[in-house]
Order: structure tokens, then C-alpha cells, then sequence
């Protein structure tokens, strides 16, 4: 093996060169294509006049929208920030009660969706819920009930569902730094918590930034909680240029400037972390655990279990209660079938994702043009797009193609081919939803992989598909399963691109809570919330018992 | 070769859904399904749905989702679309449809004598399947009927810091404010709707419902809903201490929403669609519709719920609906420019 | 300066160190000596902080660190460390990791003091790389120097030439053992390589299984080895059976050998004598002939692994230019200036 690599004639080693460099350019411009097409499609509408509608979206809905959403975006940021590697670090370097149970539960407020939590939480603390009514009426109202108000309801509750994406992410990079990083600190001088600030919290900054960008971008585009407690923000916005003023253009151009403003902080982020690198030097991780004294275990076990109680078991609680209520008039076959679709689709959907995130990130690794990375920052922007807008921008070429294909073959009248009623339509559009949630992970797995390795198994012969099976994959499979199961529940939870691109009977849990809640009907709307967060449940304690293992 | 395989299965698998869109012609004995791209949720017309196919045989394949996401799927798809019907909530949008041209004109007699004239699209794109009236409820403990007058008066002081409104971000305020600026121009309509805005005892409500109950906890005393939502609180408790007001034509009558459906314009079933409408405006579709969701009929000669008539009637604003759609636009930015939010 | 008196450490319910005591004075380079698993890096550890002691008491400088009751934390000892891996922090440069060490100082005098170490280890030129940029040896110095800049009481190293090409080693070891001698740094040092710890050693320590087995200077570790065990971990050779003929004289199988001996044994006693390949030199004179079985070229000299008529098999090291091929029989002679001995152990066959 060793000696036909090294025989090999140098002009026929340049040609393979070339021809995997264009294969791996294809790739990308390939996933770019299928994943950007909101973006092109958005792009596109800039060249469409939309009248004076930006005059009177200036003047009297952005101001106040982009302040919104600049507080939102900043605090769900800061908040997620705090949260997600506060309880990373303390489940991965001490030791204390329940820490193995909270190493899982944690993940728990992910599986359940933003919009549910929100109106648990609204319904919980309104004027005319159970908590203010108990306030007046037993306590006799000692003093007005604290209106937290729409702004910090909306920051709280996502960051409160948002804070795994960090937690999960940065608990990885934590693992893998080991506790010699802190030796070093301590052997430099520093005590643990300093180390902790100086040492290990700079070296998980890619990780850091990887898990907020999603909560970020994921808190941008969201329409669920905001509308709950009615704040307006960049999105509503979004949604009143369509809805309201019926300018979807419009709105596709607001979605651009979005995406502008995450590609130019993404990009920056990019530049200011220069040179450096976060893969340790070493190999020789140190193992185990820092044992807390009895005093700060309490204070650890303390802190993961209000977390735990206020992002998850208070609105399971409730929802579980509403549910029971009306589960008589609500459960029925059906729900079999729902369910059955959503662990269909979301399985699906990650394995692809992961799969395509993997070769994206794999592809950009090998091909260092600049171009390359360019793109596959666009492709992973369609996060940051608010669901609907994303659904129909992916839904707008696909059943343009489908029309030119119906033309061209002639079919006219009663047979027609729809592209657009295909499952493969679905998971595309999923694809380019989600490929930022799936990439972020893998791309920062990715760039621990030192190039010394690839070298070294290139000398023995393993290259191209063969380097990613034997040398990258075992490596990477922790960030792949992370990748898996976040796709897996957000698309447990996703609703807009479902309601557009799903084939007909495909209907899911989540379209259930849609039908309910457009009427309504939250109390209803509990029984598939809670079949939601159960499905989700599942992988989420099988991925982390795996984690765990290996 | 196993990959490969699974890999071919997997393909196999993925276009076999490939919407086909066949007729069923060679089995003469099945009737062509009707498709239906549908925002009103589903379980307000499966019900309906199933009680047609039960009627006639004829199949019915449907799709949910938000009005704009429908009304833009089915501009996308063009000659593919493989709906024949939509059906949708919202006057504006119906109105919306009919000028994006996605839906085509159907000329039935059974129509035009279920659904009177103001509730239907000038060129019978569309007809109207139930009316909804959006109106004024208030605090019975606080409050008579007689403290009342119209939309109009609640941006009067003597209302400040009694008034509840849900959110400006709903179609069913941009509707009212619509009409209210095609009937009595836009100047007027902004000072009302500042007038509104000052008045307001709390921050604007995401649903109807909350509103109500904030009436019932005491919060504010007045509101505009519409009439449903009232309905099914009431279902749950008769001795909800919270009424319904009917603005008098004097002050321009109750304003009313509809749901409606209309043919699409390159629907494969037109015939099949027209049958679906013509039956729903008759009297067992028009009991359904009104029935389950406390909603009045759109056909005048169909009695709604008995709870809904206890409520009285009410002379309705004259108004064609789809007048709601052609201001909405101005209606969205009169009321940002309000600070109605 | 630094004193373990009968240390231990226990992982769960293995004993990593058993009543370990050492001593080394100021200005002093110690080393643990090895086979991996043998508790050196636990020992490390343990004088570092990082471990808590079961028994025993570490001191420095005449204060003590850690016993059963009082452990000092990690940071507050004022004890450098250079870990196996080097442990650079992968974000931050040559220099900042150097500065990283002296974050109590004002900035000015840290800044002077890490361009001077990073002189000292002549890197200066690299003062703004990454650690990624930099190669194996050069990693190895910027992890000596972060080590050193806050002067601290004592040096730790785990295996510090783990990395480093065999070429190098010896270079390294020497710049190494004069930098810490013109810096007066007391430094304890674990290797598993008897090599590096000879070169770098004034006091070296074997271990084994959690035990120090031997605590004395380079030159008595390899010629007064206290068993077998320490005379077969520092070096190659074979044992030969032999019986004393006099206090210095022990017969063996292919003649008397001669020298001092590690231990007094009378006359007759049966006995075990380690020969080092050094101990067997070529002489064609010689009438004592062995075959050549294998042989291994390392330039100025040949190893050659030689069997005698009666089977038996020795070592013994030859100047390059007595090149003899394998199968070919050459004349020997014994040189023997110091004899390890030990007493013939009824149960325990001679072993190498």
C-alpha cells in the first residue's frame, strides 16, 4: 500500500487532484443550490417593486421591530449563553447528586415546542390564570401582580427552550478538553473557577458560538412565542408584509436583510478568531471528575433542578393536566397515524440532514477555496429565515420546475405530474431549513480533526470516501448523533414547511396542534404537545445513554 | 451491494409518493375525488367532508394550512395543482385569491339562490359558507345594553381604560378596520381607532378567548370578538357574566366575516368542486357549518344553533365583504400608524 | 527541598503509590524511572496537587503541601508543570501562553520576563505562532517555558521527550539540564527511558508498581542495582550463573570475571551475574569463540547477540568497524569493571 502511493507518477496524482476538486466543488455548489434556493428565490424579490410599503414599514413598524428583536436576539443569546455552559461545565468536571440524570433531563425543554411553552407560561401567569387569580382572590392582592411584560415573556421562554442547543454543544467540547486544561491553569497559578474563565470557556468558543448561533437564529425566525405574547419583532414584521399587507415580496426582502445581518456576524465572528485554533495539542484528556464538596453539591444539584422544573416539568405538568382533560374527546386512531408520520418524517429527515451536513462540511474540509466556504455558509442561512417564509421560498422553484416539466412532456389537462407531492419535495425543504443545525456540530467536530491525522492515513493509502469511513467517521460520531437529534426534534416540532410540502395524509402531531390551535383549542392542543415531547423524549434518553457509553 | 441496495429501495420509496395526479376514469363506479386546499382546520370541516362523501360517494382529499401559505401554493403550482377547491377563512383573503387569480368564476343557480349577493365575489369567484359577526361583548355585572352604541362610540373618553382589544396582527381587526374605512373614508376611521387605542385597560390579547375572560375576571369591561368564541365559553358556563351588543344599522350595523370557498382556476374537478359548493350551501352543510362552531349560516333561509339565536338578531352591515380584502392593506398601516399594535 | 516521606495514593481500591519517600535538594534534577503504569505520573501529580494523598507528607522548601489533613490546592503550591502532552492552550500564542503563567505580575515586567524566557529557550522568533504551527520539539520548549517563567520552587516534567525524535533527545537533554542548572530550578522529572534519565539525573528513583525501589545517583543505579529488577530496567544484558571463587573473582561459563561487586558474597556461594553487553568485548586473540545470531548496526558500534558453545547467549557491544556477519564466530574476552550480582534464587531460573 504504502509503496504504490509513494510510486505513483507525480502527473497522474495532479490529475486525480484536479478531478477530486472539481468533484468536491459539484458537491458543494450542489447542497448550496438545493439548500439556498429560499435565498435565491428572496434574492430574486429585491428586483420587485413593492411599492410604498417599506416607506410605511420604515416609518412606523421597524423601529420598533428591529429594537424588539435586538433585545430579543441579544438577551436569548446572552441568556442561553449563561445557561447552556454553566450546566455543561457543571455535568461534565464535577461530580454531584443526580449529576448522570441531569446530564439527560436537561435536553429535555428541547423536545418541546417554543410555542407550547409559551402559552403553558401565559395561560399560567395571565391576568386570568390560575396564578393571578389566586393572587387577588386568596391573597387578597397584597400588591399589583409584577407584569414581567411581553418583552422579557418572549426572551424568557426562548431561552428556556433554547438553552440545549448550547448545553449540548459545549458539553461535547468540555468533555473532549478533559480537566487538563484546569490542571494547567492550577499549575499556572490560577484556581479552578479563574482556570474556568481564562482557560476552558476560550478554548469552547467555536462551540460556544456554534450552539448560540442556533438559538439566535432559531429565536429570529420565530413567530410561535412572540405572537403569544404579542411582540412585535423583525418576523412579525415579516408576517404582517404578507398577511396583512398581502406583499409577499416584501416580505422575502425583509427575510434578505435578516439573513444579511446573521451572515455578516457569522462571518465576522469568523474573522476575529483569526489564526487560533481549539483543538488541543494533546491527546492524553485527563478523565473523571472534580467531587464537590457537600455544600456546593447542593448548590449544583440545586441549580439543574430549577432549571430542569422551570424549562420543562412546570409546562409538562400543565400540559399533561390539559390533556387528561380532554383526552376522552381529542385521542382517537388517528393519533397513530400522527405520531407514525412525525418519527417518519423527523428520522428521515436527520438521517439526510446529518448525511448532507457530514459531506458539506467534509467537502468545504477538502476544498480550502474561499468560495467553497461561502457557500456552505449560504446554504445553512435558511435558519434564521421565519418557517413560513422559508417554506414557500423552497416551495415556489420547486413547483416552478414542476410546471416547466409539465410543459415541456406535454402533459396537460387531467395528467399532470406534481413534483411538489413527493416526499423527497419535504425533506429537501426540510434540508434547507435545518442543514445550519446539523452543520454547526459537525463543522466544529470536524475542525478538531488535526490534518496530521489525514496525512498519516493518506500515507497508508486511505483516501477520499475511504478517509471519511475510516478515519473521520469514528471520530465524529459523537457530533453526528448530536446533529441527528437536534434535527430529530426540531422537526418533531416544525410546522410550516410540514403544512406546505407534505404530501396528502401526511399529517403529524405537530399539524395537529396547528389545526386545534388555530382555532383556539390550546386546551385540546395539549394531547399532541405531549405526544410531541414523548416521541422526542425517546431518542434523546437513547442517543445520551450511548454518549454516556462510549 | 447492500448499500446499493437499500439505496435504490430508498428512492423507490421517496418518489412513490410523487403526487400522480390520475383520473379515475377507467373505473367508472368510483367518483372522481374532489381535492381541497383548506385553512379553515380541520376538524370544522371533516365532519362536513365526511357527511358529503356519505351523501353522494364522492371522495374528498384535503390539505390544511394558513390562508397566504395556500393561496401562494397554488399560485406556484400553476396548471399542476391537483386542488379544485379552496376553502378559506377571512373575506380579505378570499378577496386575495380572487385578485391573484387563482381561483375561477362558477355560475350556479343553486348558488345564487342560497347566498345573497353581499356575500359572495362580484364575479362569483367565490361564495361565502358562513358568516361570522364580529361584535361588541361587555360586562353584564358593570353594564347594560343601553351604555352601548357601536364600534364607533368605544373611542369615546367615556370608555378609557375599560376597553379590550385582540392584537392589530389578526385578519379578523384588519377586517373590521377595513370596513370601517370603505364606509366612512379614512380620516374618521384613524381617529376611532386612536380612539381605541387610548382607551385600552391592558396590552393587546393574542385570542378572543383570553379577552373575554379578562371581561369575566374583570380586567376591562367592553370588547370586540367575534361571536363564537363567545359561544364556546358560554357552552361551558351559561352564567358567564359577559353579553353580546349588537351595534344598530344606525351606527352601520354588526360587522360580519366570512368563510368561503371558490374553484381554482385550473382545478382538474370543476364539476365535482361545484357540486361540493352547491351542496355546502344547503341546509344540512349550512347546519354543520354554523352548528359546530356556533357560526351563522350563510344561507338566510337556515336557522343557526338555538344557542346562537338566543342571542338575537342583527342587521348586518350592508357592505359587500370583499371589501374587507381591497382595504385591508390601508387598513394594516392606518392602524401601525394608530399605534395599535 | 523537595521531601515525599512515605507517600501513598490510592484510585478506588488500587494502591497507585505505596510509601513512596524521596528527597532532593536545591538545584537538584530528580527522576522517576519506569515502565508505564508504575505510578511516576501519579507521583507527579500528587507533589503537583492534582492528586490527594492517602498517607504520607510532601514538602517543598520546607513546607509542607499536602498529608493526610492538609492539602494545599494546585494553584497555591508555586509548582511548574510541563504535562506529557504539553498542554498548550491551542487559542492563545507562543508568547501569551508563556504570559499565561505570569498573571500576577504588571504587565510590563511579564511581558520582559516572557521575552526573556522565550529567549532563554530560543524561540523568540516564534513569539506569535500557534501552537499548531509549531513542531514537536518547539511545542516542548514553550511548554518548559511557561513552565519556568514564574520562577517557580520546583519543576515538574511527565515524560518530556515522549514527543521528541530519538536524534534529539540527547541534544535536548543536555540544553534542558543546562538551562535548569544556570537557572538553579529544582526539578523532579518521570521518564520511562533510563537514557534520559541518566543524561538529565542527579538523583534518579526506579519504579515499580507503586514502589520506589531504588533512590540513588545515576552511576549507583546502574552498577549497585538493589535487584534484579532495577539492573534489567536500566539497561540490556543477560544473567549468567556462576559461583564466587573470591570476594571480587565469580567463574562462570566462559571464564573468571573481575571487578567490584554490589554485594559481599563468601566463597562457593551460587550466584547470578548480570552482563551488560558493554561487559563482553571482541577479541580476536581470544580462544573463547561465539557465533554471531543477530546484530543490530547502530554506528559507532555493533550490538551483537552471541551464542556459546553450551547454548548460552550473551550481549556485547563491538566498535563499527568489527563488522562479522551472522553465523561467522568471533573470539571474546570478558572486561568486567563492576559486577551485578545476585544470589542464586532456588525457584527463579537465571533470567534477562
Amino acid at each position: 500500500m504504502v509503496s504504490t502511493a509513494i510510486r505513483r507518477p507525480s502527473s497522474r496524482r495532479s490529475s486525480t487532484t484536479r478531478i477530486s476538486s472539481f468533484f468536491y466543488r459539484s458537491i458543494i455548489a450542489l447542497i448550496a443550490i438545493v439548500a439556498g434556493a429560499p435565498i435565491i428565490v428572496a434574492t430574486l424579490a429585491l428586483f420587485v417593486d413593492t411599492g410604498d410599503i417599506w416607506q410605511h414599514l420604515l416609518v412606523h413598524v421597524l423601529p420598533e421591530a428591529l429594537k424588539n428583536t435586538a433585545w430579543l436576539v441579544a438577551m436569548v443569546a446572552i441568556l442561553t449563553a449563561i445557561l447552556g455552559v454553566s450546566l455543561a461545565w457543571l455535568v461534565s468536571v464535577y461530580e454531584f447528586g443526580g449529576r448522570r440524570f441531569f446530564n439527560w433531563a436537561l435536553l429535555l425543554p428541547m423536545a418541546m415546542p417554543a410555542y407550547v411553552m409559551a402559552f403553558a407560561y401565559s395561560s399560567l401567569f395571565e391576568f386570568t390564570g390560575p396564578v393571578q387569580t389566586f393572587w387577588r382572590d386568596i391573597l387578597g392582592n397584597p400588591f399589583d401582580f409584577p407584569d414581567i411584560g411581553a418583552r422579557w415573556a418572549s426572551i424568557a421562554t426562548l431561552s428556556l427552550v433554547l438553552y440545549p442547543y448550547v448545553f449540548l454543544i459545549v458539553r461535547g467540547a468540555f468533555a473532549s478538553q478533559g480537566l487538563r486544561s484546569l490542571e494547567v491553569a492550577q499549575s499556572c497559578g490560577l484556581s479552578p473557577i479563574r482556570g474556568f474563565v481564562r482557560v476552558s470557556l476560550p478554548m469552547a468558543r467555536p462551540f460556544i458560538i456554534a450552539g448560540v448561533a442556533l438559538a439566535v437564529m432559531e429565536s429570529l425566525a420565530d413567530f410561535g412565542t412572540v405572537k403569544t405574547f404579542n411582540y412585535t419583532t423583525f418576523t412579525t414584521a415579516i408576517y404582517q408584509a404578507w398577511y396583512g399587507l398581502f406583499s409577499l415580496n416584501a416580505a422575502l426582502q425583509l427575510s434578505l436583510v435578516l439573513i444579511a445581518i446573521i451572515f455578516v456576524a457569522l462571518v465576522l465572528e469568523r474573522y476575529l478568531r483569526g489564526e487560533a485554533m481549539y483543538t488541543s495539542s494533546g491527546t492524553h484528556a485527563v478523565r473523571g471528575r472534580i467531587r464537590l464538596s457537600r455544600r456546593y453539591a447542593w448548590f449544583a444539584s440545586g441549580f439543574c433542578g430549577a432549571v430542569l422544573l422551570v424549562a420543562f416539568l412546570v409546562p409538562a405538568a400543565l400540559i399533561v393536566q390539559w390533556s387528561a382533560a380532554t383526552f376522552t374527546g381529542e385521542f382517537d386512531q388517528r393519533y397513530w397515524q400522527f405520531a407514525a408520520n412525525s418519527l417518519m418524517l423527523a428520522t428521515l429527515a436527520a438521517t439526510l440532514i446529518t448525511v448532507v451536513a457530514l459531506i458539506l462540511a467534509y467537502a468545504v474540509r477538502r476544498d480550502d477555496g474561499r468560495f467553497a466556504a461561502l457557500q456552505a455558509r449560504i446554504a445553512t442561512l435558511g435558519y434564521a429565515i421565519p418557517g413560513t417564509v422559508l417554506a414557500v421560498g423552497f416551495f415556489v422553484p420547486v413547483a416552478a420546475l414542476s410546471r416547466a416539466m409539465n410543459d415541456y412532456f406535454g402533459w396537460h389537462g387531467g395528467e399532470t405530474i406534481a413534483l411538489q407531492g413527493g416526499l423527497l419535495v419535504i425533506l429537501l425543504a426540510y434540508l434547507s431549513r435545518y442543514l445550519a443545525v446539523a452543520h454547526s456540530p459537525v463543522e466544529s467536530a470536524l475542525s478538531r480533526i488535526k490534518p496530521g491525522i489525514e496525512e498519516a492515513s493518506r500515507g497508508l493509502g486511505v483516501s477520499g470516501l475511504g478517509m471519511l469511513r475510516k478515519v473521520h467517521m469514528p471520530i465524529l460520531s459523537p457530533a453526528l448523533i448530536t446533529a441527528a437529534l437536534l434535527v430529530f426534534v426540531d422537526i418533531m416540532k416544525e410546522l410550516p414547511i410540514t403544512l406546505m410540502t407534505r404530501p396528502f395524509g401526511w399529517d403529524t402531531l405537530a399539524v395537529r396542534i396547528f389545526q386545534l390551535t388555530t382555532e383556539g383549542e390550546w386546551q385540546r392542543a395539549a394531547l399532541p404537545a405531549v405526544a410531541i415531547v414523548l416521541v422526542g423524549l425517546l431518542p434523546i434518553y437513547l442517543l445520551n445513554r450511548q454518549n454516556e457509553n462510549a | 451491494m447492500n448499500t446499493k441496495l437499500i439505496v435504490v429501495a430508498c428512492l423507490l420509496f421517496l418518489c412513490a409518493a410523487c403526487g400522480k395526479n390520475e383520473d379515475d376514469s377507467e373505473s367508472a363506479n368510483v367518483a372522481t375525488p374532489v381535492v381541497v386546499y383548506s385553512a379553515r382546520a380541520e376538524q370544522l370541516i371533516k365532519p362536513i367532508f365526511d357527511a358529503y362523501t356519505a351523501a353522494t360517494g364522492v371522495p374528498i382529499r384535503y390539505v390544511t394550512d394558513s390562508e397566504q401559505p395556500l393561496i401562494q401554493k397554488l399560485k406556484a403550482e400553476g396548471a399542476t395543482t391537483s386542488a379544485d377547491l379552496l376553502l378559506t377563512v377571512d373575506a380579505g383573503n378570499l378577496w386575495y385569491a380572487a385578485d391573484q387569480d387563482v381561483l375561477r368564476p362558477t355560475y350556479s343557480e343553486i348558488l345564487d339562490a342560497n347566498i345573497p349577493l353581499h356575500l359572495r365575489d362580484p364575479d362569483n369567484a367565490w361564495f361565502a359558507m358562513s358568516v361570522r359577526a364580529r361584535t361588541i361583548v361587555y360586562d353584564t355585572r358593570l353594564l347594560k345594553a343601553d351604555d352601548l352604541l357601536g364600534y364607533a362610540d368605544l373611542a369615546d373618553e367615556k370608555w378609557r381604560g375599560k376597553l379590550c382589544l385582540r392584537t392589530s396582527a389578526k385578519v379578523y381587526n384588519q377586517s373590521l378596520v377595513a370596513m370601517l374605512i370603505s364606509e366612512l373614508g379614512e380620516r374618521e376611521t384613524e381617529i376611532i381607532v386612536r380612539g381605541w387605542v387610548a382607551n385600552l385597560a391592558t396590552e393587546v390579547f393574542s385570542n378572543d378567548t383570553k379577552l373575554i375572560q379578562a371581561i369575566e375576571a374583570g380586567q376591562c369591561q367592553v370588547g370586540i370578538v367575534n361571536t363564537y368564541y363567545f359561544g364556546r365559553l358560554q357552552k361551558e358556563n351559561a352564567d358567564i357574566p359577559v353579553a353580546i351588543y349588537w351595534p344598530s344599522a344606525k351606527t352601520g350595523g354588526v360587522h360580519v366575516n366570512v368563510s368561503g370557498a371558490g374553484v381554482t382556476r385550473h382545478a382538474k374537478n370543476p364539476d365535482g368542486a361545484k357540486a361540493l359548493l352547491e351542496w355546502m350551501s344547503q341546509e344540512a352543510a349550512q347546519k354543520l357549518l354554523g352548528g359546530d362552531n356556533m357560526e351563522y349560516p350563510a344561507n338566510p333561509a337556515i336557522t343557526p344553533h338555538p344557542m346562537v339565536e338566543g342571542w338575537g338578531t342583527f342587521e348586518a352591515s350592508a357592505m359587500n365583504v370583499a371589501q374587507a380584502g381591497f382595504y385591508q392593506a390601508d387598513a394594516v398601516k392606518l392602524m401601525d400608524r394608530a399605534g395599535y399594535r | 527541598m523537595l521531601e515525599l516521606r512515605s507517600v501513598s495514593h490510592r484510585y478506588g481500591q488500587t494502591d497507585t503509590l505505596t510509601k513512596v519517600s524521596l528527597k532532593l535538594n536545591s538545584g537538584g534534577i530528580g527522576c522517576v524511572l519506569g515502565p508505564s503504569g508504575c505510578g511516576k505520573t501519579t507521583l507527579l501529580r500528587c507533589v503537583a496537587g492534582f492528586e490527594s494523598l492517602s498517607e504520607g507528607e510532601v514538602s517543598v522548601g520546607g513546607r509542607t503541601m499536602a498529608s493526610r489533613h492538609i492539602h494545599v490546592p494546585a494553584e497555591a503550591r508555586h509548582i511548574g508543570m510541563v504535562f506529557q502532552d504539553y498542554a498548550l492552550l491551542p487559542h492563545l500564542t507562543c508568547l501569551e501562553n508563556v504570559l499565561f503563567g505570569l498573571h500576577k505580575l504588571p504587565r510590563e515586567i511579564a511581558m520582559s520576563t516572557a521575552e526573556d524566557v522565550l529567549e532563554k529557550v530560543e524561540l523568540s522568533a516564534y513569539r506569535s505562532r500557534y501552537p499548531h504551527e509549531l513542531s514537536g520539539g518547539q511545542q516542548q520548549r514553550v511548554a518548559i517555558a511557561r513552565a519556568l517563567a514564574p520562577k517557580p520552587a520546583l519543576l515538574l516534567m511527565d515524560e518530556p521527550f515522549s514527543n521528541i525524535d530519538a536524534s534529539m533527545r540527547s541534544e535536548l537533554g543536555g540544553q534542558l539540564k543546562e538551562l535548569l542548572s544556570a537557572l538553579g530550578t529544582t526539578a523532579l522529572v518521570a521518564t520511562h527511558d533510563h537514557q534520559d534519565a541518566f543524561a538529565l539525573a542527579d538523583s534518579v528513583g526506579v519504579m515499580r508498581e507503586g514502589y520506589v525501589v531504588q533512590w540513588d545517583t545515576a552511576y549507583n543505579i546502574y552498577h549497585r542495582p538493589v535487584d534484579r529488577f532495577v539492573a534489567g530496567f536500566v539497561g540490556r544484558g543477560v544473567w549468567l550463573p556462576g559461583r564466587m571463587l573470591s570476594e571480587t573473582e565469580v567463574e562462570i561459563e566462559i571464564g573468571v570475571a573481575t571487578g567490584i561487586v554490589t554485594s559481599e558474597f563468601s566463597i562457593d556461594t551460587e550466584v547470578d551475574l548480570f552482563l551488560r553487553p558493554d561487559d563482553v568485548v571482541h577479541d580476536d586473540a581470544s580462544s573463547l569463540q561465539a557465533k554471531v545470531l543477530k546484530r543490530r548496526f547502530s554506528g559507532s558500534e555493533f550490538l551483537y547477540e552471541l551464542e556459546l558453545p553450551s547454548g548460552a547467549r550473551l550481549l556485547s557491544s563491538v566498535p563499527s568497524h568489527h563488522n562479522h556477519a551472522i553465523g561467522e564466530s568471533i573470539g571474546i574476552k570478558l572486561e568486567t569493571d563492576h559486577m551485578v550480582l545476585f544470589a542464586r534464587e532456588p525457584t527463579n531460573g537465571p533470567s534477562g
